[in-house]
């Protein structure tokens, strides 16, 4: 075909209709294949809730399951763990677990203890922190020590990114995390026995 | 079919009547005619390329032996870290040099590069008519980072296993989609097995496609343009009665030779981590990633390896209570731009767009709508902006991590210095530099570091490390975001017509 001809219109429709049926068909490829990156139905299969005996946890320590693949801390709080909660309240971001949370705060959390009431002592909250996802290391004990402020109440900090929590899994304000350690739904079957994901409303 | 005549004769003829085998030759090596005044920094575009083939080489062998599997095996260990730590570092014969040199090699790929990309800033090699050469240069400095970053999971040690965790969840503060995303990135709801398996195909395949595609493309461009050198002076400029450059001597055989001096060297250091220090106290490989990956406890000290450092201590330093005074630094920043652009219309177009983005991100246009009352609209602006808007002290992180090295991009047309070469600016441009690196190293050094290292600042209760950080953090983004203003001011030297060069 010659330079100076005008090109045939018709073959120019043709010619982008070819290419806009190649281009959705090219893109209707790319869905198999992108989709391949979602969890699988085995990933989707697993997450059951567990059954956790809590009847060996002492006062004051603390005992990790897991859930989801992930850690459920079972924190058996003293006293004076519950008393350091009223220091702390208003330092940190959200007492009362008013934002709004991925894992939704049960509504028996959403108190400034940040667990059941008839069980105030047990604070069961999945041990992810909320910025990054990396599980903060317990530092329990009041006081100061390194990485900590010298008035420590006593809680939880992040190694990744110095994070730190209280004794009831509340951020500190001005850290890098800004929600509080989540709390899963949970029950106790007996008052030995807790079961993680499960409540009165049913699984998570 | 007559065949095209060749200057060749024999087998090599033979061939390049089929194949351009002499002109390749010639256009890249033995008639590509560099300028005659390179310096050391000129080693590490060729010790990259060496590194590369050392990585290429040593991975191909590792793959042999390695499984990437997170299920436990009957002694209770991980497929993977055993794969690694039992059968490749105890098992494999010879397992543990190439391994060593592998985890080395990485290491090495980032000093050389690092060194690469401070030679291109010292010498403006990213100036006109060099700038997508700096732009693939770029692009593989990202996969570089994209390939260090899924190559450190597969180990599945302790390391391995919180350093993924960390930068997939990076993705879930992008507002809206980043949850369902880092779920999608991950494959599962936690980092596992699915996620092991697909950073092992970008590890070993994907990315390095792509690497040596950008390799390639970085090397043409460059042999298109010609390469800069220390007096950032065109030595096309200049050229004798065959055309070629006065001050250009072929590739082949001067710099070859040239080159492997800087390969023996570089051997010299690199055989001897690998031999007696591939752990590098700690640096190269992390004592932590000889632990098996724990997916319900965090080492009590997690950071990544020395590379990322400096990017990481960023991330840490954005913290809520540092926002404001970031926006107070752009806004700073992009007024001291404007009044600097003068007639200079693009300048100043640029920073409009940069003020126009803060603007939508810290959701100026959902607050005004707001206060007008047309609230059905705000909603929907703030909606999207409220979540961006100050609060989030972690998205911002993330993007201001991203900014930091993406903004290398922007170099090309941040620096307005009417000369190239650091040789030929205003001496105190050389302190700016000095502060820039400087920076650079502080982040990195804090970025080992666990939070709160250097105690708190007496009076004002505030964490020295961190403190410094974000100090840090404004003077490596204002080098960048102040750089059209500074780089053009001061009395700059007369740039020579042709380079200096004393002969040896």
């Amino acid at each position: 075909m010659s330079d100076n001809q005008p090109a045939d219109s018709s073959r120019r429709f043709w010619l982008k209709a070819t290419c806009v049926a190649g281009g959705v068909a090219g893109v209707a490829t790319a869905v198999p294949f992108v989709s391949t990156f979602q969890p699988s139905e085995r990933a989707k299969a697993a997450g059951a809730p567990v059954e956790v005996d809590i009847g060996d946890i002492r006062p004051g320590e603390k005992k990790v399951a897991e859930w989801r693949g992930k850690p459920v801390w079972i924190l058996r709080r003293t006293p004076e763990m519950l008393a350091s909660l009223k220091v702390t309240e208003a330092q940190v971001l959200d007492p009362n677990s008013e934002e709004h949370y991925a894992l939704a705060t049960p509504d028996y959390a959403r108190n400034d203890i940040r667990a059941r009431k008839d069980h105030q002592e047990y604070l069961v909250v999945v041990g992810i922190c909320s910025h990054l996802g990396c599980s903060p290391s317990d530092k329990l004990a009041a006081g100061a020590q390194p990485s900590l402020p010298d008035d420590w109440s006593g809680g939880f900090l992040c190694p990744c990114h110095g994070s730190t929590f209280d004794l009831a899994g509340r951020v500190y304000q001005n850290k890098p995390a800004n929600r509080n350690l989540d709390v899963p739904p949970y029950m106790f079957l007996t008052d030995t026995r807790i079961i993680i994901g499960k409540d009165e409303k049913g699984e998570a | 079919m007559a065949m095209k005549e060749t200057e060749a004769t024999g087998i090599i003829g033979w061939v390049d009547q089929r194949f351009p085998l002499l002109s390749l030759w010639k256009e890249h090596l033995s008639e590509y005619y560099a300028p005659k005044n390179f310096n050391f920094w000129y080693f590490f575009g060729s010790l990259a390329l060496l590194v590369l083939v050392i990585q290429l080489v040593t991975g191909i062998f590792l793959v042999m032996h390695y499984k990437p599997d997170a299920s436990l095996n009957a002694a209770e260990l991980p497929g993977a870290f055993f794969s690694v730590e039992g059968y490749i570092m105890r098992e494999v014969p010879w397992g543990d040099l190439i391994r060593n040199m592998h985890s080395t090699g990485a290491s090495a790929f980032f000093i050389v590069v690092y060194l690469h990309m401070f030679r291109g800033l010292m010498y403006g090699s990213y100036r006109k008519p060099r700038e997508l050469v700096w732009i693939f240069g770029c692009m593989i400095f990202l996969c570089l980072m994209a390939e260090a970053f899924f190559g450190y999971l597969l180990p599945w040690g302790q390391m391995s296993y919180w350093g993924a965790q960390v930068i997939v969840n990076l993705f879930s503060a992008i507002p809206l989609i980043g949850p369902d995303l880092s779920v999608w990135i991950r494959g599962d709801f936690v980092v596992g097995d699915a996620t092991l398996n697909r950073f092992f195909a970008f590890h070993v395949i994907a990315i390095p496609l792509v690497l040596l595609g950008l390799v390639a493309a970085h090397i043409m461009a460059l042999h298109e343009v010609g390469s800069n050198n220390p007096d950032g002076v065109e030595i096309k400029d200049k050229k004798d009665a065959n055309g070629k450059p006065l001050d250009g001597i072929p590739f082949h055989p001067y710099y070859t030779v040239h080159d492997l001096v800087g390969v023996v060297g570089f051997l010299f250091l690199f055989s001897a981590v690998v031999f007696f220090a591939p752990e590098m106290g700690g640096y190269f490989q992390e004592a932590n990633n000889y632990i098996p990956a724990d997916p319900l406890k965090t080492p009590s000290h997690i950071a990544p390896v020395w590379y990322f450092t400096p990017y990481y201590s960023i991330l840490r330093a954005t913290t809520s209570s540092f926002i404001p005074w970031l926006w107070t630094f752009f806004a700073i920043a992009a007024v001291r731009v404007y009044l600097s652009a003068h007639s200079n219309q693009a300048t100043k177009r640029a920073v409009r767009g940069f003020v126009a983005v803060l603007f939508l991100a810290m959701g100026v246009p959902g607050i005004v709508l707001k206060m007008i009352g047309l609230k059905a609209l705000a909603g929907f602006s703030i909606g999207g902006a409220a979540i961006f808007m100050g609060i989030d002290a972690k998205f911002w992180g993330v993007v201001l991590m991203g900014v930091s090295v993406l903004i290398f991009f922007g170099l090309p047309w941040l620096d307005q210095s009417p000369v190239k070469s650091i040789r030929y600016r205003p001496d105190w441009h050389k302190t700016v530099y000095g502060v820039f690196v400087a920076a650079f190293l502080i982040l990195g050094y804090l970025g080992v570091k666990a939070p709160g290292v250097w105690g708190s600042l007496p009076y004002i209760n505030l964490d020295t490390a961190q403190t410094v950080s974000q100090l840090c953090t404004l003077l490596y983004l204002g080098f960048f975001l102040l750089m059209p203003w500074w780089s053009k001011m001061g009395t700059f030297k007369p740039v020579p017509d042709r380079v200096t060069f004393k002969a040896h």
